[in-house]
This record gives C-alpha cells, structure tokens and sequence, in this order.
C-alpha cells in the first residue's frame, strides 16, 4: 500500500527526465538545425530555385515537419521517458487529432467544393480559387 | 487492539512520506499538467489552421497573398522568433546552475526580441488594414487575421509573463517555485515558435506559391 505512490513518484522523477533539464548541447544542435530548417524553405520560395509550385509545396511541407520534430526534441526535450512516458502519449494524440482535424477539413472541404454545380452570381463561386 | 495500533502507524507513516515528498511531485504534476494544457493549445492552432486552409484561396474579388505578403518582413519575424527561442534556451543552463543574474539577463534579451517581433506583426497588419486588406474583405483575410491573430495574442500573453517572473526572480531568487515557473514559460515559448513554424510554411510560403 505504502509502495505504490513511491513508485509512482520514481516513475515520474527519474533523474533528468523533466522537462527543461536539456544540455547545453542540445539546444545547441536544435538552434543550428532549426536556424538552417527555416532559411531553406524561405530560400526556395524567395529565390524561385525550384520552378514547380508542387514540388516547392512538397519541400517547404516536408522541411516543416522535420523543423517541428527537432523543436520538439531538442528544445521541449520530449523523449520516451519523461513523466514516465506521459508526454509522449499525450503528444502523440495531440498530433493524430491534429492531423484528422487540419487534413480531413481540407479533403472534405476541398471535394465538396469540387462537386459542386457552378451557379454563377453566388458565394459558391469566389471559393473556386481553392482548386 | 495491537493491530489496530499498528495499522494507525503504518498509515500515518504513509501520509508523512506523502507529504514529505508533495513539493517534488507537485512540481511534475504541474509540468505534466501544463504539458496537457499545451497539448489542447495546440488543438485550438489545429482548428484555426483547418479553417485557414478550407478558405485560404476565398479571395472574394480582394487581394491574393502574393500582392499583400512582404515576405523578407516575414522572415525578419520569423528570425526574431527563432532567435529568441534560442536566447531562453541560453537562459535555462543558467536557471539550473542557480545563477539569478544571468537567467534575468538572457530573460530580458527574449523578452526584447519577442517584443520585436509583436511589433513587427502589429506594423504588418496596420499596414494590411491601410491598404484596405481588413479582415472583412474576404473569407481568406479574416482566417489570416483569426489565426496569425491568436498566435500573436499567445506571444503578446508570454511577453506579460515574462516581465512578471523578471520582477519575481528579483524579490524571491531561483526558489523550487521559481524554476518550475521558468519551466513552464520556457515550454510555452518554445510552443509558441513550433506554431509559428506552421504559420510561416501554411500561410505566408505556400500562400504565395499556390
């Protein structure tokens, strides 16, 4: 009986496994990764380096997604031990429900748009720009 | 009547470890729970992202991204936030190793770039709004203004926060209570640049590209 908070307290406080107990060498590979992650997709857009919007879209997407995992590692220090595994579990489910919430709008939104019959002189029409 | 003694013993016993121990585990419920409140924070970036891309291309006959976006403005922003995600990444180290002096110092350097960068943002939308781009022209302004809106009012509230532990690390020093704060803020800066990271690919690169 007396054991089980104890433990429950070892799990949560393992040595350096808080949140903002990262080293100094993390942070800095986070900073010089993030620094380098943000100047590439402004380059490419800025400088018109790729000349398919497609492709600038797919690599602009891809680099951000890479930038937020570094973020979050490197400076939220979100690994598989801290609060005995809680944050991660937490995250994890936070980034599926924003994945259904950010990408199932768009597909929905997007076909209902598409199949709708074009009447001219209302609102339907100003959002064809979305094709 | 000896069990019933020992049982009372072995109970209190319980409750003074429990209590003994309660400032340490207060301080991971707190980082857990916080960690949880970002967690829906970021639900509410998720809806406002959703809307953005169903009505991001709404133009309404008004103005497109690529004439209203001044993108080496943008990535000024986007420097100034990043940099002073860094500079409290700089401030932690400090914060551990129970150097009051030096975590204020690097407090007040984020909190002056993150200032920038509000400022920078507030000079962007006046002049959107003086050029006529308000957020009642089309469905695409006002998603714009809703969702670049609420990250800057998240920034604006971190700003406030910064200043009030600036004024508490000088009346109590770097107590446990202190660093669990720092802790705390430190987790919403960094959550605030990750969103910004979101808003500066969606809206401004790919608004102008699309």
């Amino acid at each position: 009986m007396s054991l089980s908070p104890e433990r429950a307290n070892a799990a949560l406080h393992e040595p350096g496994t808080t949140h903002a107990h990262g080293s100094r060498k993390g942070y800095a590979t986070g900073s010089i990764l993030s620094v380098v992650l943000t100047a590439i997709p402004f380059w490419l857009v800025m400088s018109g380096a790729v000349q398919d919007a497609q492709t600038t879209a797919f690599l602009i997407f891809g680099l951000a997604l890479v930038q937020i995992v570094v973020h979050v590692v490197f400076f939220l220090h979100l690994n598989t031990r801290s609060e005995g595994g809680w944050t991660l579990l937490a995250f994890l489910f936070t980034a599926v429900i924003v994945f259904l919430t950010i990408g199932g709008s768009i597909w929905v939104m997007y076909h209902l748009n598409a199949n709708m019959m074009p009447m001219p002189g209302n609102g339907v029409g100003n959002m064809s720009g979305m094709n | 009547m000896t069990e019933h003694a020992l049982d009372g013993a072995a109970v209190r016993r319980t409750w003074h470890l429990a209590e003994e121990d309660q400032d340490h585990s207060t301080d991971g419920a707190t980082l857990l729970g916080f960690w949880i409140y970002l967690m829906s924070d970021a639900l509410i970036f998720a809806s406002l992202f959703a809307m953005f891309g169903v009505v991001g291309a709404s133009y309404a006959g008004g103005p497109t991204p690529r004439e209203i976006f001044d993108l080496p403005l943008v990535a000024l922003n986007t420097a100034f936030l990043l940099a002073s995600s860094i500079t409290f990444g700089a401030a932690m180290p400090h914060m551990e190793a129970g150097r009051v002096g030096a975590t204020r110092f690097w407090l007040v350097i984020t909190g002056l770039v993150g200032a920038a960068f509000v400022g920078i943002e507030l000079y962007e939308f006046s002049h959107l709004i003086a050029e006529g781009a308000t957020p009642q022209r089309s469905a695409f302004l006002s998603a714009f203004f809703t969702l670049v809106g609420t990250h800057g009012a998240h920034v604006t509230v971190g700003l406030i926060w910064i200043a009030t532990l600036l004024v508490q690390l000088g009346r109590h020093g770097l107590t446990p209570a202190m660093k669990r704060r720092l802790m705390c803020l430190s987790m919403f800066w960094h959550f605030l640049d990750i969103i910004w990271i979101g808003v500066f690919t969606f809206v401004y690169l790919f608004g102008v590209i699309r």
